[in-house]
């Protein structure tokens, strides 16, 4: 069966990120770039499912600017198979992602569709639901175990407060969290392997898809920060003043 | 304007968080109804249309409806949100899950994990693990939310007399079923939930030392949570990271025991009311968070600790 991974060039989440001094966007000047750790795990989990012998081929997705490459390079040094770029230098609003996303699954029409269950910029958590909608597939959101088994797909889900599986149909949408799986580390072979592996760009115009914006930035600002509050000198001083200055206890 | 909220419950009874998303419904100001989906649950509904500021209740009680599954509640809740210029579920796994296809279905943009309400037609939210607030102006016919519910006060319980009328809408989507579920069994409460939170970090030294924390947590009515250095180093299971790839609290009272605070901690807990840390380490990046700060040995600090609260 085929899989396809949705991944997202996004800043690195080792970084701290700053707002502009005008307050208009974050700034991403010179930031250090990543895949989202999300889509890395989505990789991961198609790649598993390949050495099992459950996937025929990866196929990872991206859509971005030309430099989002890099991240698809990364997914095929995973050990994806092959990579689609949907080059565009404009900021997507998710609707469009998943307008996009249901393209490239009308072309490609995979069997299993993963990808992260939210990116670190946005922290949207919506991308994979609206791809289900617009599909009529049905998802396994925040997926910690992803089972296959003939024309379905067993995912046990983290909800709050325990785990929940869900029997899908297939083909069928997973997005992925933390507990899924440990992404491994390319090797060195095989991020030179991943240079000759095919990778196809394309457009939103090409896949015949009009892009709209519905939601308009009108600022950003930092948080409120907070301030250094007071040491105490020992456990009973603590207490008297969670109890009587905080009174929280 | 008209919103219509989408009630969190187990079909025996309302969630809290419910009330709270009323409490953003009554920000945006206007009619609001609330939407119970479930099966044999009418008993929510009657809760529902007691809630202050409740107009009307809809319920849609079908079997259908049990588990509440994302696809036949995303559909469901397109359907009803016809009439609406607002839909806000609660930013719960559940809300999260069936909201973004309801706003697909209904060919418009959502906004997540809103925090504040500033006019009927703009929202802020956190980006970027809540290191960066964004307020976003959203020109869709239907406003589709999820909400952040600790950023708002809960509306009372009591006080309401909504009339409850039902809802004929069965969807008939067949292709995801609910197979099982295992939920905590704990008596502590949900950490995304929790009113006051004791996390351990790579300080703790193993596993075995958590059952400190439990064991205070136990005596304070807490939940349990970790950072990502005592994640990774295997001492709990990752359920209990809190933090920008984990879990987001902002609970009254947040308890940080031998956690140094990356950004990557802080971006998941630095909305709590309160914040205590405990730390041999005067120099830890937690202290400049902390409302207040124990520099100590926490193996002496905690036991002493669970005597004194």
């Amino acid at each position: 069966m085929k899989v396809l991974v949705a991944v997202k060039r996004v800043i690195d989440y080792n970084v701290k990120v700053r707002v502009k001094p005008d307050n208009s966007d974050v700034d991403l000047t010179n930031v250090k770039m990543a895949m989202n750790p999300f889509c890395e795990i989505a990789v991961e989990e198609a790649v598993r499912l390949k050495e099992k012998g459950v996937a025929t081929e990866v196929v990872v997705v991206s859509i971005g600017p030309k430099v989002a490459q890099e991240q698809i390079r990364t997914a095929l040094a995973l050990g994806a198979d092959r990579g689609i770029l949907i080059e565009t230098e404009e900021k997507l609003e998710s609707l469009s992602v998943a307008k996009l996303l249901k393209a490239v699954v009308e072309k490609e029409q995979p069997q299993l569709v993963l990808m992260g269950k939210q990116t670190i910029d946005s922290d949207n958590n919506q991308t994979g639901q609206m791809l289900g909608a617009l599909t009529g597939m049905a998802q396994g959101t925040f997926a910690s175990e992803v089972v296959v088994e003939g024309d379905k797909v067993n995912v046990t889900r983290e909800v709050d407060g325990g785990l929940r599986t869900v029997g899908l149909a297939l083909p069928a949408i997973v997005t992925t969290d933390l507990r899924l799986n440990e992404p491994r580390y390319a090797s060195l072979p095989n991020i030179m392997k991943a240079k000759r592996k095919p990778l196809e760009t394309t457009s939103p115009a090409d896949l015949g898809v009009a892009i709209a914006s519905t939601q308009t930035l009108v600022k950003v600002t930092p948080p409120a920060e907070r301030q250094a509050g007071v040491k105490v000198a020992d456990v009973a001083e603590l207490v008297e003043k969670l109890k009587n200055e905080a009174k929280v206890l | 304007m008209s919103i219509l909220v989408v009630a969190e419950h187990d079909n025996s009874a309302l969630k809290g968080a419910t009330l709270n998303t009323v409490a953003a419904a009554a920000a945006i100001g206007g009619d609001v109804t609330v939407l119970v989906a479930g099966s044999g649950c009418q008993a929510v509904a009657e809760a529902a249309a007691k809630v202050a500021g409740v107009s009307k209740v809809l319920v849609a009680d079908n079997a259908v409806y049990e588990h509440q599954l994302g696809e036949v509640l995303g559909e469901l809740v397109a359907d009803v949100a016809k009439g609406y210029t607002h839909v806000l579920a609660p930013a719960t796994t559940t809300g999260k899950d069936f909201l973004p296809r309801t706003a697909a279905l209904l060919d418009v943009n959502m906004l997540s994990d809103v925090v504040e309400v500033v006019s009927a037609d703009t929202f802020s939210r956190p980006i970027y693990a809540g290191n960066a607030i964004a307020t976003y102006q959203s020109a869709d016919a239907i406003k589709v939310l999820t909400v952040r519910t600790t950023a708002f006060d809960a509306v009372a319980a009591e006080g309401g007399s909504a009339a409850v009328e039902t809802v004929d809408f069965v969807s008939g989507y067949d292709k995801a079923a609910f197979v099982g579920e295992e939920l905590a069994q704990s008596d502590r409460p949900e950490l995304t939930a929790a009113e006051v939170v004791v996390s351990g970090g790579r300080g703790m030294g193993n596993g075995d030392n958590f059952s400190m924390l439990y064991s205070l947590a136990d005596k304070l009515g807490a939940a349990v949570g970790a950072s990502r250095a005592a994640v990774d180093a295997g001492f709990v299971p990752n359920d209990l990271q809190v933090g920008q790839t984990g879990k987001i609290v902002a609970p009254g009272l947040y308890m940080a025991v031998g956690i140094s605070g990356a950004i990557q901690h802080l971006a998941g807990m630095k909305d709590s009311k309160v914040i205590v840390a405990i730390n041999k380490d005067e120099e830890a990046p937690i202290f400049q968070v902390a409302d207040y700060g124990l520099v100590a040995d926490l193996f002496e600090a905690v036991p002493e600790l669970e005597k004194l609260v």
